[in-house]
């Protein structure tokens, strides 16, 4: 029987979305924590690391509250797009942006951390608006280790079973991906299947983290 | 004009004391040295007249534009005080060429206008064959004329230097000197220069502010300052002086006269008005200027007696250090005439010898 290869494609497609917007979300909210003090900094920090640590479908119940038919947000979606949220694909892209941020955000603000204060409070005196400082100055000059959690980010939303599960279902051939086809060819007793799938899905990671290793910059000797 | 008046203080950390800054300074156009060791509050002292830092009370000024006001809760971020800052690495951005550091200090402005301000203040500062490069291919010097041209873009109405000189050789900080010097000319404006150099303070300061321990302690022309330390504290600040606790055994005006007990020699000194017999005084005394040598036995009358630790021959004079770290300075060729000895005579002219409270 040829192995059907959509599981691992749509795996690629959430990973790649749910990686753009953990960035889109996550860079901003790691420079506010690394570069600004205010109230409930920590605060804010420990409930964005909130889902590394919860169990995943207890993510996965929060994203079904937030996100459900009866909810808010739900119902907004659905008067847009014409359909509900909850298992679709773009669901299981929700699961990994929230799987995947708080790594990101964590490692960004770290990379950020790092950039030596003196650029930026250069940057300020010269008359740059905040914006520019971050865009044009600490970004550039995290640019590696930023890329390095991204790519980690992306990793981490290829590998997500759990929030997926409760969120997206799991629908062969629409919702159905990688990690979720495991399960699911394990349970049928398809071992091939699960076979071919594991060793991809292992290839693409072990890549990931080698760029990821890569980008993060080693301290010179001496 | 900068007037600032600064209250900050930090409780005890887990690797650092607690530490409290109390200032007021006022400055005019002109270079003005922030003198003192390392934490004693120099730099906190120009972080919060940049903004970096926000003052727990005060107020600061710069030419009536209120920048800090601790009871009006007035905090202008960094962005709108126009304080040029000239940083100890100079934080040119390193991914940027020299030229892109200079333009990204012009934000306004047409770019036919920007680009020619930038070429300008290259060529002022001879940077126009560098402006390509990035800053780890420039030399120290370009770094550093760098990092001024791009302060001075942004059209500040301060320049704060943060140990400008630091670690750099004499050639370098003489170029400085001479930027800093001319700089008058043209941009007329206050400079505050931190240091704990005394030669630069020298070089360059009109005035200089002595920091200790978070509070200036002594203000004044730096010529000023050495001749007349306000206290036992800053003469061992400045590093120059001898200096000892004595006590006033007789006072004679008549013949401008007085006995002084210093440790358990008793030498003689000009008359000190405004003291009184008995009272306990710290005196100062430059190494140049006291008379040394060798002895056998007890050492005559009016010297003290000293023991000689190591000493250190330069070029022209030689630097002999004694026990509880007095120093004397002789001329090279009297040194090589008793570099033989070990135990001195010391004695200090009464002319040389300055009181301090």
């Amino acid at each position: 029987m040829p192995i059907d290869w959509f599981p691992l494609w749509l795996s690629l497609r959430v990973a790649v979305l749910a990686t753009f917007f953990a960035a889109l979300a996550g860079i901003p909210v790691a420079y506010l924590l690394a570069n600004r003090e205010f109230k409930g900094r920590e605060a804010l920090d420990a409930a964005v690391t909130l889902p590394l640590v919860l169990p995943p479908t207890v993510v996965g119940y929060y994203l079904l509250v937030v996100l459900g038919r009866e909810s808010w947000l739900g119902r907004l979606y659905e008067a847009i797009v014409g359909e509900p949220l909850v298992f679709t694909w773009q669901a299981a892209v929700a699961a990994a942006v929230l799987h995947a941020a708080p790594l990101l955000v964590k490692s960004t603000r770290a990379a950020l951390e790092s950039v030596d204060h003196a650029y930026e409070r250069a940057a300020r005196t010269l008359g740059a608006p905040e914006w520019k400082v971050f865009w044009r100055v600490s970004l550039p000059l995290a640019r590696r280790p930023v890329l390095a959690a991204a790519a980690l980010a992306f990793a981490r939303s290829l590998g997500d079973f759990g929030v997926t599960i409760m969120v997206a279902g799991n629908i062969p051939g629409r919702t159905q991906t990688a990690a979720v086809a495991i399960y699911d060819a394990v349970e049928g007793g398809n071992g091939d299947v699960a076979r071919w799938m594991v060793l991809a899905v292992s290839g693409v990671s072990l890549a990931l983290l080698t760029l990821a290793n890569r980008l993060t910059p080693r301290r010179l000797p001496g | 004009m900068i007037q600032a008046r600064l209250k900050k203080s930090y409780a005890a950390g887990v690797e650092s004391r607690a530490f409290s800054l109390d200032v007021q300074l006022e400055a005019g156009p002109g270079v003005s040295v922030l003198f003192g060791p390392s934490g004693s509050g120099k730099t906190l002292t120009l972080h919060c007249i940049a903004g970096f830092t926000k003052p727990d009370e005060g107020r600061i000024l710069l030419n009536d534009v209120i920048l800090f006001d601790g009871a009006a809760r007035v905090f202008l971020p960094p962005q709108a005080r126009r304080c040029g800052y000239v940083f100890q690495n100079y934080a040119l951005f390193p991914h940027m060429t020299l030229r892109e550091n200079l333009e990204f200090a012009v934000a306004q402005g047409k770019n036919l206008e920007r680009h020619k301000r930038v070429r300008e203040m290259l060529e002022r500062f001879q940077l126009h064959e560098v402006g390509g490069r990035r800053p780890h291919e420039l030399s120290g010097g370009q770094k550093q004329r760098g990092s001024i041209a791009r302060a001075l873009l942004a059209e500040p109405r301060i320049l704060l230097l943060d140990e400008p000189a630091q670690g750099l050789d004499i050639t370098l900080r003489q170029e400085l000197y001479s930027i800093l010097r001319d700089l008058q000319r043209d941009y007329p404006m206050p400079v505050l220069l931190v240091t704990h150099d005394l030669e630069e303070a020298l070089e360059l300061g009109g005035r200089m502010h002595v920091f200790r321990d978070g509070r200036i302690v002594q203000s004044g022309g730096p010529r000023a300052i050495l001749d007349a330390p306000g206290s036992g504290d800053i003469a061992r600040l400045l590093g120059i002086y001898n200096v000892l606790p004595a006590e006033i055994l007789s006072l004679d005006p008549g013949r401008n006269a007085s006995r002084l007990r210093i440790g358990e020699w008793e030498i003689p000194g000009v008359y000190y008005p405004g003291h009184l017999k008995g009272d306990r005084v710290i005196c100062c005394v430059l190494p140049g200027q006291v008379r040394v040598q060798p002895r056998e036995g007890y050492p005559p009358a009016n010297t003290m007696g000293m023991e000689l630790l190591h000493a250190v021959t330069g070029p022209e004079r030689a630097t002999l250090y004694f026990a509880d770290g007095f120093r004397a300075e002789v001329a090279r060729g009297e040194w090589e005439t008793m570099a033989q000895a070990e135990q001195f005579a010391v004695e200090i002219p009464p002319a040389a010898l300055r009181l301090v409270k």
